[in-house]
């Protein structure tokens, strides 16, 4: 075995962005200046956050593809009904509700019709972007008003450093917390190895999944309103575009299984690493944003394949209609 | 009658509950929700929208379905084979450049631009296939991955040749023939995707690899065991929607004449929303191209219909997330409750009230009371028969019976302790009967009518009869075919007891008491099957009258002895000879005295008589109730009866020690002996009748000295 055996997806990945960030800083002009680091890492941080609540889905055998939508769809939401004079409470209130509403609806149909999480999420995907931008808010993009604190908090910083870092410092530390220390963390892991075995065993399984799919929603809430506060407004064109596959991309190319049970926050964190520091390369290198798309998927196409080979499925195991 | 139980009568006996859960066994019941949401759709849309049915505005939208149709039925194909393809739109568009740029930079031919777009698509679908086929990826990420890369690379190739292709001056009469004419009125993509539709449906259901196809889809691990080559299956069936997708590329490309960046965007959610909608079941095995066309016809009604009403950005979206989450909820709950639902629905008692009978307690000084005298049988095969329904012997005093593993057993003469395995025919085999010529004919439970010559050649005789015109499901089936007996001009005439339940199921069959069973003939000349008789309560032993003019028949969940005329001036009609006996009447066979042994295989009672006047009660015990909770006819007691050709009995014969025969099932005489099976024993009982002929044998009475 040595070292061959001690090779997994986490340690590949990281010895890859270890290696793009040494070769970068000795040949890119301006990539190992203190400014660039930060950049870096605000560029990751959002995805980071959202990656995240993916993380906690994925590890328990789910996969959410709404959160792109609800997090430009809600903080749209949000501000239109402040742009319309609402009350700031008033405007938060129905916002959260709505995110809670549509991360329980998700979660009660995969936990209790027991419908496959992908297709759930994508229609509740297509349903979210369609209600709001057909009936609640007036254009594609909403500023955010001047003055508000949404406003205010994009443009904080501590020690020079945006205030989304350190959103995503503490939210990873409060997931890494939640996972591994605490009874309902690990009860996640349980459900995503063999959920079948979990219920058996007691715990709550179900109740469970559908609080997962609340709280990644209201995850991607609050990445909803740090997009908006550091671009004082909310594009909801995001929806479109290949954002959501590089949250994906994020969670899974650190090493988190898709078929569940397995990674944690270290992976994420080593995924965003490695996401963040190519895509600030491939800036410096002035890769046209078409071809940066191309190679992340192309990236994202390795990760899976690497992922189906470490963890191969096979006719005698699989379960039926698993797709 | 109380007015309580005539109203259960009326109730239970008049409403055809059964149809219910014979409908819903039917497939096509699936496509009942699709169907009814298209109608209803096309109802909306066609009134809501002015010049909705125009002929004209038909035309163009039908183009529009038709490249629509054809990406949807290879999605379809996909989702038959348990897998999902997302990347039809990037294939879509990926294709469309192919042909435009072919046609338009390159200036090629047509056929080269159609060439082209398929060599893309197949290319981009053996990706895929390679992918989830080979490697076994997850389906739905996997093709969501591709369908970013071949969006990344469409948008570059637009990029870099938009301007090339918009400057271009090349044009073709085909080309425009292929995106603007008609054929008939029909537009080319409409006609292509008809002519798909055909093909792939024909395929499907007809081919080998269309049986591959649903077999993988159905169970893929049942497929791997059974031999086929999923991988290769699952393969073959993302280059098939790689290459409709690209079809449908090069037909939009000859219709707009160009390829932009909102070529096929949104493709992927319209294909599956429409796939889903339609019926198709997502993990494959349940499908259909027609489900796949149902849903493309709504789901491009409605999205175009929500356009052209004018209803604003994203009411598309929201509206096909709505549907997609609905239809695939209720695919899910349906799968997975359907059968319950029907084990809820399908059994649907009716009232009977039994007749009177006479007791068969011992010393009640009736015809029929029962005794011990089976009791002293002596035993032959003990412990190593299972289940011989009926026996019978061959000119040579061999003894035979079916087993419950479906073979036929033989006895040899004289000791019968000495046996092999004649034959082995499947099923279960119950009625025997020797023809002319020494060939045994068996009635086989849910298999048919079967032969085995001498030299142990099993053939089928008939496994259907002509279906009946009111029937929903399909009673030209065999199910339960029971026994047998061979007119001396050679027509085998046999019953088949129900046609709601399988073999097996005979106890819901006796709980429903609902008249299925039939009387047909086999004519051996030319082969054919027909009904004779329909709607007794499980119609069971057929024996021919001596003077082979007419035929008994047993009617079992009535108690009833039935004769069918076979000439003379009620041929063709049938007369109750004895009725309200006291047993469940089974096997009739000749006796040596020109009289007839009739086998009881249970005894009524009281209980189970009185839960015939209360269908309702039935109906819960069977939904609540586990099965071994059930009331069902008694079969712990049976016996032989003796009765004559004017229906007066003669003698009874019972085991109450219930050792030996506690039912029974048939019986032969043969040279003094009588033979008795029994289809829940282990055993052939052998017993000797005082007074019998010695000489007399079943094969001299049918067919003479000759045999």
């Amino acid at each position: 075995m040595g070292f061959l055996g001690s090779l997994n997806q986490e340690r590949i990945v990281f010895a890859i962005a270890v290696a793009i960030f040494v070769i970068a800083a000795l040949t890119l002009p301006g990539f190992f200046t203190a400014d660039n680091l930060v950049a870096i890492v605000r560029s990751v941080s959002v995805l980071g956050i959202l990656a995240l609540g993916m993380a906690v889905i994925v590890i328990g055998r789910g996969i959410d593809l709404s959160m792109v939508a609800v997090m430009a769809m809600s903080v749209a939401w949000y501000l239109q009904m402040l742009g319309n004079g609402m009350s700031d409470g008033a405007a938060l209130g129905l916002a959260l509700a709505g995110v809670v509403v549509i991360g329980f609806a998700n979660g009660f149909l995969v936990a209790y019709a027991e419908v496959p999480a992908i297709f759930v999420t994508l229609a509740s995907a297509s349903f979210v972007y369609g209600l709001v931008r057909s009936q609640l808010i007036g254009s594609d993009a909403v500023p955010v008003p001047p003055g508000h604190w949404v406003a205010e908090l994009g443009a904080l910083r501590l020690a020079d450093v945006p205030v989304e870092v350190f959103v995503f410092a503490g939210l990873a530390l409060a997931a890494f917390v939640f996972l591994r220390f605490t009874k309902w963390g690990r009860y996640v892991y349980y459900a995503g190895d063999n959920p079948a075995a979990a219920r058996n065993v007691g715990m709550p399984v179900r109740p469970m999944l559908v609080l997962r799919y609340v709280l990644s929603s209201l995850v991607a809430f609050a990445a909803g309103i740090l997009t908006a506060g550091s671009l004082q407004s909310m594009n909801t064109r995001v929806v479109n575009s290949t954002q959501l596959y590089d949250i994906v991309l994020v969670t899974v190319i650190g090493g988190i299984g898709l078929a569940g049970g397995k990674g944690g926050v270290r992976n994420v964190l080593i995924g965003a690493a490695l996401i963040g520091i190519m895509l600030n390369a491939m800036t410096i290198l002035d890769i046209p944003l078409l071809y940066q798309n191309l190679i992340k998927s192309a990236i994202l196409l390795a990760a899976i394949i690497f992922d189906g080979v470490l963890n191969p499925r096979d006719e005698q195991t699989a379960q039926q209609g698993d797709i | 009658m109380p007015s309580r139980e005539r109203l259960q009568a009326l109730r239970y006996n008049l409403i055809p509950d059964h149809l219910i859960g014979e409908i819903l066994t039917k497939r096509w019941t699936d496509n009942a929700i699709p169907f009814l949401v298209l109608v209803a759709v096309i109802a909306l849309f066609g009134t809501a929208i002015p010049g909705f049915f125009n002929p004209f505005s038909l035309q163009e939208s039908t183009r529009q379905l038709g490249e629509f149709a054809i990406v949807v039925i290879g999605l379809t194909v996909v989702m038959l084979g348990g897998g999902i393809d997302l990347s039809v739109g990037s294939i879509f568009a990926l294709a469309t450049f192919a042909s435009v740029g072919s046609f338009f930079i390159l200036g090629l031919p047509v056929w080269v631009a159609f060439l082209a777009a398929l060599a893309t698509g197949a290319l981009f679908g053996a990706i895929n296939g390679y992918l989830v086929g080979f490697l076994r990826l997850r389906a739905f990420l996997t093709t969501l991955v591709t369908f970013i890369i071949g969006r990344a690379v469409f948008d570059i190739l637009v990029v870099q040749f938009g301007a090339a292709i918009q400057m271009s001056f090349a044009s073709s009469d085909a080309w425009d023939f292929i995106g603007d004419g008609t054929l008939a009125g029909l537009s080319v993509p409409v006609i292509a995707a008809g002519l798909l539709a055909l093909v792939t449906h024909v395929t499907l259901t007809r081919a080998r690899i269309g049986w591959h196809i649903l077999a993988v889809g159905g169970s893929r691990r049942s497929a791997h065991n059974a031999g086929i080559k999923v991988r290769r299956t699952v393969f073959l069936t993302y280059v098939f929607s790689g290459l409709c997708s690209g079809a449908a590329g090069f037909l939009i490309a000859c219709r707009l004449s160009g390829a932009g960046p909102g070529t096929g965007a949104g493709l992927e959610i319209l294909a599956l929303t429409a796939a889903v909608v339609g019926g198709n079941a997502l993990g494959g095995g349940r499908g259909s191209v027609v489900k796949g066309l149902m849903g493309a016809v709504i789901v491009l009604v409605m999205t175009n219909g929500l356009i052209r009403l004018g209803y604003g950005t994203g009411t598309n979206q929201m509206v096909l997330g709505i549907m997609l989450a609905v239809a695939v909820t209720i695919d899910i709950r349906w799968l997975k409750n359907r059968h319950k639902v029907l084990n809820e629905v399908y059994v649907a008692p009716v009232y009977l009230k039994m007749g009177e009978t006479q007791s068969a307690e011992p010393q009640s000084g009736t015809p029929f009371a029962l005794n011990s005298r089976l009791a002293a049988a002596e035993s032959i095969g003990l412990g190593a028969l299972e289940g011989p329904e009926d026996v019978i012997l061959d000119a040579d005093d061999h003894l035979y019976c079916g087993t419950r593993h479906g073979e036929i057993v033989r006895f040899f003469a004289p000791d019968y302790t000495r046996s092999e395995v004649f034959a082995h025919v499947g099923g279960f085999p119950l009625g025997l009967a020797f023809d002319r010529d020494g060939n045994l004919i068996s009635c086989v439970g849910a298999m048919g009518l079967y032969k085995i010559a001498p030299d142990r050649t099993v053939t089928r005789l008939s496994a259907e009869t002509r279906r009946s015109l009111t029937s929903v499901q399909d009673d030209a089936r065999l199910r339960d075919p029971n026994d047998l007996d061979i007119a001396p001009d050679g027509r085998i005439y046999f019953t088949d007891s129900t046609k709601r339940y399988d073999a097996h199921d005979w106890t819901l069959d006796s709980i429903e008491n609902r008249g299925t069973g039939r009387l047909l003939v086999y004519d051996p000349r030319d082969g054919s099957t027909k009904t004779l008789l329909d709607g007794y309560r499980y119609t069971n032993g057929v024996c021919m009258a001596h003077d082979g003019k007419s035929l008994y028949f047993a009617e079992s969940w009535a108690c009833r002895i039935h004769r069918y005329w076979l000439e003379g001036p009620k041929a063709g009609t049938a007369e109750c000879v004895i009725k309200d006996m006291p047993g469940y009447t089974d096997n009739i066979n000749r006796a040596s005295d020109g009289t007839y042994w009739m086998a009881w295989l249970g005894m009524r009672t009281p209980s189970f008589d009185l839960s015939l006047r209360h269908p309702a009660m039935r109906k819960r015990m069977t939904r609540r109730l586990p099965q071994d909770d059930w009331l069902f006819p008694n079969i712990n007691t049976g016996g032989i009866v003796k009765f004559d050709d004017s229906g007066r009995i003669l003698q009874t014969f019972g085991d109450l020690t219930g050792e030996n025969h506690p039912m029974v099932t048939s019986m032969r005489e043969h040279k003094g002996e009588l033979f008795i099976g029994g289809i829940l024993n282990n055993r052939i009982g052998r017993y000797r009748i005082e007074g019998a002929d010695p000489e007399w044998t079943g094969m001299r009475a049918y067919w003479g000295t000759r045999a």
